[in-house]
């Protein structure tokens, strides 16, 4: 019987370590450069070909080139397609004739702090060696509770099958010593895996290299084990505010705040029974 | 859906910018009436419990007997709500294969666990009359978790990064308690004799305007996600649940002094605003979870006062 214990929750330092994982192995992540995003799709496509993800509902959404929408059960890479206009000019990240394109390939943070594994019941989620966040889909039984925690909106449940899904970071290849099947059909190298320490050192040298090239709005997103969620596991560099890529501005970890709300019920409990009990006490007959 | 450029919504009193008006939060799977049922009839159980234990030690029979038969049935209505919102009904019992204190779903599958036999005890005993000494442990036992099981379900829904749930998570225990409790003392005066319901008049009135004003209090503490409760299913359920609550009230301290009738109608309408409550509670977090704006203008908020609460 696996037993968490709360004072863990906000836990620094690595995650897998944290987790009771013993050994060398460093904490695996993404770093996604959307600068150099073209919007082609193949991460989506080969995500779903390693993962035997079922298809999405082939709707069509009318906005952009994205019918994928956002993620979900059975999207665990998607690709958003931002159109804007700009003040006229060839804009550096690709626009012309007063439009840029913004496209961007979202996926699972596998957070440091990661609510869906917090508030899992069942202990169907659990932290991998690799520092990552993986359901096992033989003990979920479908109760939800990640998809309501997740701030980003990213595992859902699957139709028709009640389970919750989600991006293992290809789990099985890591496993084997290969890189994730969307990393690997990145054309542009947009996609990037490696160890997190050495991800986030490059993409401090992408970002100063853009913004000495002038591109305005270029940030880093995810990156910073000092936010809501301790670091992403899977972090960005966007070319404008997160909210436009439909990424929450400021996500932070509900289980941060559940100390406090167990104190709350606790309290409100006594109440609620103290209430009972004086006024039973007082009230004659 | 219509495209609305990322650049430019302006929606509302609040400026803010999001990926073609689409939502960030995934919309939570559970679905009504299971688990805003189960939010009322978990909070009835539990209040009820520990309104038989009560009535039990002040030797009133009837009401605890009532209170004993309501909290059972409540809780055994309750897990059936659950098990049926399960992805995987079949696999229910996998809640119990941890125990994990980070979640309030495993914590209260424990809860319950312990909860449901107890209240069953009590009930088996004050019907048949027989099995004295377990029915006795068994009112006690489940006055004690009672408590627990009515507000923890507080914890539970706050416990999620659902705008209207999470901004609420100070106040929902409170919120939560006074639902329980209104409920509770709904059933006792619908279902036990006049002459053994004066203290659940008090406790009906009481815990009914508690209900009342701490729901306004917790949407006062989220001014820039409490629209979600001012439109749709949650601004009609609402608006339910404050004129079952304020009959309630007002009949359990009038006309519910005068005879069971009065009684039984006052505890009609606090059971009905006890419920409604739960149900607006409910729909206003689909709703919160299902509009960007209010993911992302408290969050802009929040990292513009350059603070996190």
């Amino acid at each position: 019987m696996a037993v968490d214990i709360l004072g863990r929750l906000l836990e620094e330092g690595d995650p897998a370590t944290a987790s009771g994982h013993r050994g060398t192995q460093p904490r695996m992540g993404f770093f996604t450069d959307t600068s150099v995003c073209i919007g082609c799709k193949a991460c989506e496509v080969a995500c779903k070909e390693w993962n035997h993800v079922p298809e999405d509902g082939l709707q069509f959404t009318g906005m952009s080139y994205d019918n994928s929408g956002g993620l979900g059960a059975d999207t665990w890479r998607h690709v958003a397609f931002i159109e804007q206009r700009t003040a006229g000019t060839t804009g550096s990240a690709g626009g012309t004739g007063g439009v840029r394109w913004l496209m961007a390939s979202d996926v699972c943070k596998h957070c440091t702090h990661a609510a869906c594994l917090d508030v899992c019941p069942t202990g169907s989620l659990f932290r991998t060696e690799f520092g990552t966040v993986v359901v096992q889909e033989d003990i979920c039984n479908g109760c939800g509770y990640c998809i309501s925690a997740c701030p980003y909106g990213v595992i859902d449940q699957r139709r028709g099958d009640g389970r919750a899904w989600k991006c293992t970071l290809c789990y099985d290849r890591l496993g084997a010593g290969a890189e994730p099947a969307c990393a690997k059909a990145c054309p542009t190298e947009s996609i990037q895996f490696g160890p997190l320490d050495e991800l986030r050192e490059r993409a401090r040298g992408r970002l100063a290299q853009l913004q000495e090239a002038g591109v305005a709005g270029a940030r880093l997103y995810g990156e910073d084990p000092g936010d809501g969620v301790g670091g992403d596991g899977a972090f960005f560099l966007l070319l404008d505010e997160p909210e436009v890529y439909g990424l929450p501005p400021d996500p932070v970890v509900t289980t941060r705040d559940l100390p406090s709300m167990y104190r709350r019920a606790a309290a409100a409990a006594g109440i609620l029974a103290s209430a009972v009990a004086v006024v039973f006490a007082g009230v004659r007959r | 859906m219509r495209p609305r450029g990322g650049e430019q919504p302006v929606v509302g009193e609040a400026t803010f910018r999001s990926y073609y008006g689409q939502p960030i939060l995934n919309r939570p799977v559970w679905a009504a009436p299971d688990i805003p049922g189960y939010l009322f009839l978990g909070g009835l159980a539990g209040a009820s419990s520990v309104v038989a234990a009560a009535a039990a030690a002040s030797g009133r029979r009837s009401l605890a007997r009532a209170s004993k038969l309501s909290s059972t049935a409540a809780i055994g209505l309750s897990g059936a709500a659950l098990v049926h919102d399960l992805g995987r009904p079949a696999r229910f019992y996998n809640m119990l294969r941890v125990f994990k204190p980070t979640s309030p779903m495993s914590v209260g599958s424990w809860l319950l666990a312990g909860f449901a036999p107890m209240s069953a005890a009590a009930s088996v005993a004050a019907l048949t009359g027989r099995f004295r000494l377990a029915g006795a442990a068994g009112t006690v036992g489940a006055a004690a978790l009672g408590p627990l099981v009515a507000t923890y379900t507080a914890a539970l829904v706050s416990d999620t990064a659902v705008p209207a749930w999470h901004e609420g998570h100070r106040e929902m225990p409170f919120v939560f308690a006074a639902s329980a409790l209104a409920s509770a003392a709904g059933m006792g005066l619908a279902a036990a004799p006049h002459s053994e319901t004066a203290p659940l008049r008090v406790l009906g009135a009481a815990a009914g305007a508690a209900e009342l004003g701490l729901i306004e209090a917790m949407k006062r503490g989220m001014p820039d996600v409490k629209g979600a409760f001012e439109a749709g299913r949650a601004r009609r359920y609402e608006w339910g649940a404050r004129v079952g609550t304020a009959a309630g009230v007002v009949a359990a301290v009038t006309l519910g002094r005068r005879g069971r009738f009065g009684a039984a109608l006052s505890g009609a309408c606090l059971l009905a605003g006890s419920a409604l409550t739960r149900f607006a509670v409910f729909e206003a977090g689909i709703a919160s979870a299902e509009d960007p704006r209010y993911t992302v203008v408290p969050q802009r908020r929040r990292l513009s006062e350059g603070a996190r609460t």
